[in-house]
């Protein structure tokens, strides 16, 4: 072989010279600048009056689960953003780690900092509640964010979603529409089985359906992946032939479930989501999948935490409530988001 | 596959090969398809309007083929490892890797070719990674391929912050979609990768080195085979089906995700062993691990057709897993036994 000055053979050159140039075209790669306007400033808000002025500093001490979807993305992305439209609050995030033990641990490392507030998205609620006793007994108040404590007082507020009151809008939807189909064909697509909240959503989607004399007739159930709502949905379409209306739990999982609907070339019934995501509000507004709904869980609570945990130690009420405190218990309420109403809902919509 | 060569065939003259070592992997892999006979019947039994309709069985049993293809595909890159006797324990994350490295926006903007090209080439480069850490740096299989297991999945969070990356790239999608033939083309890359490594295990000195180095290491290194050479190409061989793994489950999926191929280390070693392929290496077939997926699969798309619920499809797994492990050590003992005289 022909050898080059310094011994490098010609093949090797070629090899290292390819390697190199693939190197540079795959980091080039990586890049997931959207050049596209992205204006989700519809997730967080100040409003004005007395509220909105400027008073105490407040430390708010925040810690969430590692994003594994977008839904929990977008509680931490808000709490972040809700918390820098403030200039008295100095946010501080800690790692919740990968479990409720893990989380424990960051926590008492927080609590030692001694924040005003702690706004807690637990791992697992019922394994946090001891340290959220423990933070309240340190004189630091605690905000409890949808996954709720086993003991109330191991809060000074707690914020969450309705899962059973999103499966009573899906299935009070489906019902409305399908009244008067002989034995119409209803399945289900549930989360991850075994979380309350799976069960939750789906005991409201069965209630709901019962008021109008209907039953879910399949139902399956996938992880809140997209791969798995694809996977799930594929052989649903096999063992129905023929389905009247679809509720998917999730909005995430949604985009594998429309993807297989689109593979069979299925479309004799319509679908329903879950959660709110940005991609399931821009199908239906343009009407291009079977998707022509999605009941709220709306990651904006995690905005609304931080504006309350921001009042609580402010010592404010909110301003349209009689009332000089914060409230104890909000649940927010599962909307309904159709072609009619979707405009409105569209900057509130999350990135999956 | 009868390999005239092997002691216990020796004996074969007057049992035939079906009784001895060279008919093993055939008679299993009839009992493989005695289990998917049983299972069709099963399905007839509980929705006969699917199974016993012409129409609807053959819809069926195509999306059970498709459903098949991905983690098949990553079946066989796995069984080529475990044959020379390692184990890849990093393919799920790999797929991961490679399908959200192949659909961000920069990559997208490219378009379908350099989608697929990337996730391609990611796969078998991280194969590559693999198979250096192990040859060269001397590492266990398992440590090595656990680590890179790690690091491809955090990898692939930090690349997508952790968001789905939906693919906009509609001739993409289409992979998913598109239908020559009446059969889908996951289908039929299926088919054409299960040949080709039928071919390459069954027909090429790289199989007979792969069977070579997973029987007996030491044997094979005096025999004059370059082992780290091999074991990188065989690490890398794996990676690459990883890639063309990502390519199908990303369009099937039509979005990239961290999430994506999750446990798949598991469900393609679990279709391996009961295939037939010995984790101490050195005996396998592509065919075993073949059915060995489509018995997963199948039973994954029975509890679904049956609407039950999914807790009861994954003791059936752990069962099947456990019978076909127990077979194999009555295997292993039968050949211990000496061979009685006369025979």
């Amino acid at each position: 072989m022909k050898r080059f000055p310094d011994g490098t053979s010609r093949r090797s050159l070629l090899i290292g010279g390819a390697a190199a140039g693939a190197g540079a075209l795959l980091a080039g790669c990586t890049s997931n600048a959207d050049n596209s306007t992205n204006n989700d400033t519809g997730q967080t808000k100040v409003t004005g009056g007395d509220n909105a002025a400027a008073g105490k500093t407040v430390t708010i001490g925040f810690s969430a689960p590692a994003a594994d979807h977008g839904w929990i993305r977008a509680i931490t992305d808000n709490a972040k953003k809700q918390a820098a439209l403030y200039k008295d609050v100095k946010f501080s995030q800690v790692d919740a780690g990968a479990d409720a033990p893990a989380q424990i641990a960051a926590l008492q490392t927080l609590i030692q900092q001694k924040p005003d507030v702690i706004v807690l998205l637990p791992q697992d609620g019922a394994q946090l509640t001891a340290t959220g006793k423990a933070a309240m007994a340190a004189g630091i108040q605690v905000v409890n964010l949808d996954r709720e404590f086993s003991d109330a007082g191991a809060a000074r507020l707690l914020i969450k979603g309705d899962n059973y009151g999103m499966g009573l809008a899906a299935g009070q939807y489906i019902g409305a529409k399908l009244k008067g189909h002989a034995n119409p064909v209803v399945a289900e697509i549930a989360g991850i089985d075994n979380l309350p909240l799976t069960q939750d959503r789906s005991r409201g989607f069965k209630d709901g359906l019962a008021q109008y004399g209907l039953k879910v007739s399949n139902r399956v159930a996938a992880q809140f992946t997209v791969q798995s709502g694809q996977d799930v949905t594929a052989n649903l379409l096999q063992a129905a032939q023929h389905i009247d209306a679809i509720w998917n739990h999730d909005d995430d999982q949604g985009v594998g479930v429309l993807a297989a609907i689109k593979q069979a070339a299925r479309k004799e019934f319509f679908m329903v989501g879950g959660a709110g995501s940005l991609d399931a509000m821009e199908h239906i507004k343009n009407g291009d999948t079977p998707l022509e709904a999605t009941v709220t869980y709306p990651p904006t609570m995690a905005s609304s935490a931080i504006s309350l945990a921001r009042l609580i130690v402010q010592g404010k009420g909110m301003s349209d409530l009689v009332e000089l405190q914060v409230p104890k218990q909000i649940v927010l309420t599962s909307e309904t988001i159709t072609k009619s109403n979707v405009d409105t809902y569209l900057p509130l919509g999350f990135k999956s | 596959m009868i390999d005239v060569a092997s002691p216990a065939a020796a004996s074969a003259k007057d049992t035939g090969w079906w009784r001895g070592d060279g008919g093993e992997p055939v008679r299993r892999n009839l009992g493989l398809v005695g289990v998917l006979v049983l299972l069709y019947l099963v399905g007839a039994l509980a929705r006969p309007d699917i199974f016993l309709h012409g129409g609807r069985l053959w819809s069926n049993e195509l999306t059970v083929l498709t459903q098949a293809s991905s983690i098949g595909v990553i079946t066989i890159g796995m069984t080529f490892v475990m044959i020379s006797g390692g184990i890849d324990l990093s393919v799920g994350a790999l797929l991961a890797l490679a399908s959200v490295w192949s659909t961000t926006v920069a990559t997208q903007s490219y378009g379908p070719g350099v989608m697929i090209l990337a996730a391609l080439v990611v796969g078998a480069v991280s194969g590559l990674v693999n198979g250096i850490l192990i040859s060269y740096g001397r590492m266990v299989p398992f440590i090595a391929t656990l680590a890179t297991m790690v690091a491809a999945r955090g990898l692939a969070q930090k690349i997508s912050g952790k968001l789905t990356q939906i693919v906009k790239v509609a001739s993409f999608n289409r992979i998913a979609e598109w239908r020559p033939l009446g059969i889908p083309l996951l289908v039929i890359i299926f088919v054409v990768v299960a040949v080709l490594a039928w071919v390459l295990l069954n027909r090429t000195t790289f199989g007979r080195r792969t069977v070579a180095i997973g029987g007996n290491a030491e044997a094979a290194r005096l025999a004059g085979i370059n082992i780290r050479r091999h074991t990188l190409l065989v690490y890398t061989l794996s990676g690459l089906c990883c890639g063309v793994a990502a390519v199908m489950v990303t369009a099937q999926a039509t979005a990239g995700s961290s999430d994506h191929g999750n446990l798949y280390e598991l469900n393609a070693i679990a279709a391996a062993i009961i295939g037939g392929t010995a984790l101490t290496g050195g005996r396998g077939t592509i065919v075993g691990s073949v059915l060995g997926v489509l018995v997963f699969t199948q039973i994954y798309n029975l509890f679904i057709v049956k609407n039950l619920q999914t807790e009861y499809q994954q003791i059936a797994q752990g069962v099947i897993i456990v019978a076909a492990v127990i077979i194999q050590q009555f295997r292993v003992a039968a050949l211990r036994r000496p061979v009685p005289p006369g025979a």
